[in-house]
């Protein structure tokens, strides 16, 4: 017999978890006592319910398993919802645990009471209340279920204080399997369809793959790079995609996108077959909707059914999981290849070759101030690609994307789909946790950082060696890039008057700080840096206020239609 | 173009709250939106209607099915269905009009449910088209107050939405 309190203790350890992110408060105090007299779950101490959601939602990212938070009601709940949402864009597999007040006063605007349920109906895969002990253990086991299975997502477990009270015990069985009549998410393919997307596979002359976060979400990567070899297509990924192909091999033309690769956009304006794979033709990817992909034949692999021909139109949808769709494809590919001789490639690889030969990453060097894309190729330099790399969001992000070659899944962590500031440090504090001997790193601005910067303090406490590369322009330099190409340089407020000296204030927290603020002297300091096995070590880069991020498609435009640094204006446009 | 979507879903709490959140969330319209328990307890039955072309409806398909307490659905304007919706109407029923009101109750296969010195209630049944057409008979200035359950439909034939 077990209280309500002990039931969330022993299932979140029967579900085989490792780490809760959380802080404690009134409604949850109960499980936090049970917590205390566990041995077997290790809780962290967040500082801030947002940092909570952020770090378990990077140790999900980076191990694929799911990540827990314990968050208090009221503002405990509230402070996690920015967290959650950015788990739900990204379909990340979450369970959170909030406490409520107890029962007979929900409803009355009791201390610290919010409808948790409601405010996280719209940024949750699924919400449960559970109003009866009886209840819990049977809601945990499907919380986790919901939250792995199909396509992932964030799932909010909301407790009643009396719900846990420690002096109402019921028998606890734990569930091994569930079935849920109302849930099944689909695993393999439809033969029918795969069938069609080969044939249409061994007719392209211009194909391409297209490949989004559900790759390394569905754990596809190795099915990806057999099929991608096989056929000798060209490939290209999203921002969430970047390491499920290696970024570093000749097929791969670069993120598109936005701020995609020049080659890689215009493949995709040029190709004559579109393989998505886990990818849900988001905005930033495709431009203006009426340019996208005119010639293309569209085969759209995804475990979600409501992704498929969601802004797009689709010739072969197939709905499954994508390990499994993508290792019967190439299955079949091989069986019907035998048969037949599939065009040949090789004009259409001279004209990607032509496009690439305009370099659009190229940036002008300076030996006075350091580029952010410089500061990026120096960590790839000195880290050699052996790093988890976090992000926040603006302009370090796309630099990071676009210089720093990530050659394997789960390594590349950002928040894509909702942009959230602030991100990059609590989700490294939960890749740091679930891999204590990699080096892992935060990309930032001096911006984004302060929006969770409260964790340093977490980062002490449980000695987490996180290595913080601040790329600082002294501007929200995204912002900035918008208000300088379509806001005639009227910078409004997009630049901080009053920043911190993040030396001192790394110091203050127990870390150790760095300002480096010249070229030659930025590829010793990471090396000293990263040297520095068991510290983290707080980075403040000095960079060139005024760089923008190139290429890009501007909003509204086609991705044909893209602008190229200034520094590409004495070259033609192939 | 008028669909009608029916929907079994899992009779929870917060299951309604789902459906509407989305639609809302997602700017798609509802005309109307009824539900109740089915003869299976665990069970709720929706209908909806709704105006959209074919794309938008597919999404709206997709997305409740995406919901976790959908269990099964189905468009029933894509086949063969009936439809029904329930009406009552309080209407002012002084002696002078009450002659013309039977006629119309009459005609219209409509029944008096209720009746006060100056009033009466009259409940309809029918397709929404025939529901309008009683309003639109009913001579001007007469009516106190349209209570209407929104559109419910089945599908013809031995088929059943059932699990």
């Amino acid at each position: 017999m077990l209280s309500g309190a002990e039931i969330v203790v022993q299932a979140l350890v029967d579900e085989g978890v490792e780490f809760i992110f959380g802080y404690p408060g009134g409604a949850v105090l109960h499980i936090y006592d049970a917590l205390f007299r566990q041995g077997s779950l290790r809780h962290i101490l967040v500082r801030h319910e947002q940092g909570a959601a952020h770090a378990a939602d990077g140790y999900a990212r980076a191990t694929g398993k799911c990540g827990v938070c314990l968050v208090t009601s009221g503002p405990g709940a509230t402070n996690t919802v920015t967290g959650i949402a950015t788990a739900y864009m990204d379909s990340i597999p979450l369970v959170v645990i909030t406490g409520q007040v107890p029962t007979p006063v929900i409803g009355s605007d009791a201390f610290q009471e919010v409808d948790t349920v409601g405010i996280t109906r719209p940024c949750v895969k699924h919400n449960f209340l559970v109003k009866d002990v009886r209840d819990l253990a049977l809601t945990i086991r499907k919380a986790f279920h919901i939250a792995t299975t199909g396509r992932p997502g964030p799932v909010v477990i909301d407790i009643p204080k009396d719900v846990t009270d420690p002096n109402v015990k019921v028998p606890y069985i734990y569930p091994r399997e569930i079935r849920m009549r109302s849930y099944n998410p689909v695993e393999k393919g439809h033969p029918g369809q795969i069938k069609r997307a080969v044939e249409l596979m061994l007719q392209a002359r211009r194909p391409i793959f297209y490949t989004g976060g559900g790759v390394i979400l569905g754990n596809g990567s190795e099915q990806l790079r057999a099929l991608v070899k096989e056929t000798g297509f060209p490939i290209t990924s999203t921002l969430m995609g970047l390491g499920a192909y290696p970024m570093s091999d000749p097929q791969f033309l670069g993120m598109l996108g936005m701020h995609g690769t020049y080659e890689a956009n215009m493949a995709m304006h040029e190709c004559d077959l579109l393989i998505a794979v886990g990818a849900r033709f988001d905005d930033r990817v495709t431009g203006k909707l009426e340019h996208f992909c005119p010639h293309a034949q569209i085969i759209h692999i995804d475990v979600d059914p409501s992704s498929i021909a969601k802004n797009v139109r689709v010739d072969v949808p197939i709905v499954g999981q994508v390990a499994s769709v993508l290792s019967d494809i190439l299955r079949v590919y091989r069986e019907q290849r035998a048969h037949l001789q599939p065009p040949s490639l090789a004009d259409w690889w001279a004209k990607i070759q032509d496009w690439r030969a305009l370099e659009c990453l190229r940036y002008p060097d300076s030996e006075t101030i350091i580029k952010p894309q410089f500061a990026v190729e120096t960590l790839y330099k000195v880290t050699q690609g052996d790093l988890y790399l976090t992000s926040d969001v603006g302009q370090h992000q796309m630099f990071a994307a676009q210089f720093y070659r990530f050659d394997q899944p789960r390594r590349w962590i950002n928040s894509g789909g909702l942009g959230t500031m602030g991100y990059g440090l609590p989700a490294a504090m939960g890749v740091q946790l679930a891999y204590p001997d990699a080096q892992v790193a935060c990309i930032s601005g001096e911006a984004s950082i302060l929006m969770c910067i409260q964790e340093l303090a977490t980062c002490k406490q449980y000695d987490l060696p996180i290595k913080i590369i601040l790329l600082n322009n002294g501007y929200m330099g995204m912002v900035r890039q918008w208000q300088e190409l379509f806001y005639e340089s009227r910078y409004s407020h997009s630049y901080v008057d009053a920043l911190p000296d993040f030396v001192k204030l790394a110091e203050s927290f127990g870390h150790i700080g760095m300002r480096v603020e010249r070229p030659a002297e930025l590829e010793e300091a990471m090396r000293s840096a990263f040297a520095m096995r068991d510290r983290l070590v707080f980075m403040d880069i000095v960079v060139d206020p005024a760089e923008n991020v190139y290429p890009m498609i501007a909003a509204g435009k086609g991705q044909h239609e893209m602008q190229l640094s200034p520094h590409h204006a004495d070259r033609e446009l192939a | 173009m008028r669909h009608i979507i029916a929907v079994l879903l899992e009779n929870e709490a917060g299951a309604l709250s789902r459906v509407a959140g989305l639609f809302s969330a997602r700017g798609y319209n509802i005309e109307s939106l009824t539900v109740a328990p089915t003869e299976d307890p665990t069970l709720s039955r929706m209908t909806l209607v709704t105006i959209g072309n074919d794309e938008v409806i597919e999404q709206i398909k997709k997305q409740l099915n995406k919901l976790i307490d959908t269990v099964k659905l189905v468009e029933l304007t894509e086949g063969e269905h009936i439809e029904r919706e329930m009406m009552m109407v309080k209407v002012r029923a002084e002696r002078q009009d009450r002659e013309e009101l039977k006629r119309l109750v009459d005609i219209f296969r409509a029944k008096i449910i209720d009746v006060s010195e100056i009033s009466y209630v009259i409940e309809l049944t029918g397709h929404s088209g025939k529901l309008d057409a009683f309003l639109n008979a009913l001579p001007k200035g007469l009516i106190i107050e349209v209570v209407r359950s929104g559109p419910t439909a089945i599908a013809r034939g031995p088929k059943g939405l059932t699990l």
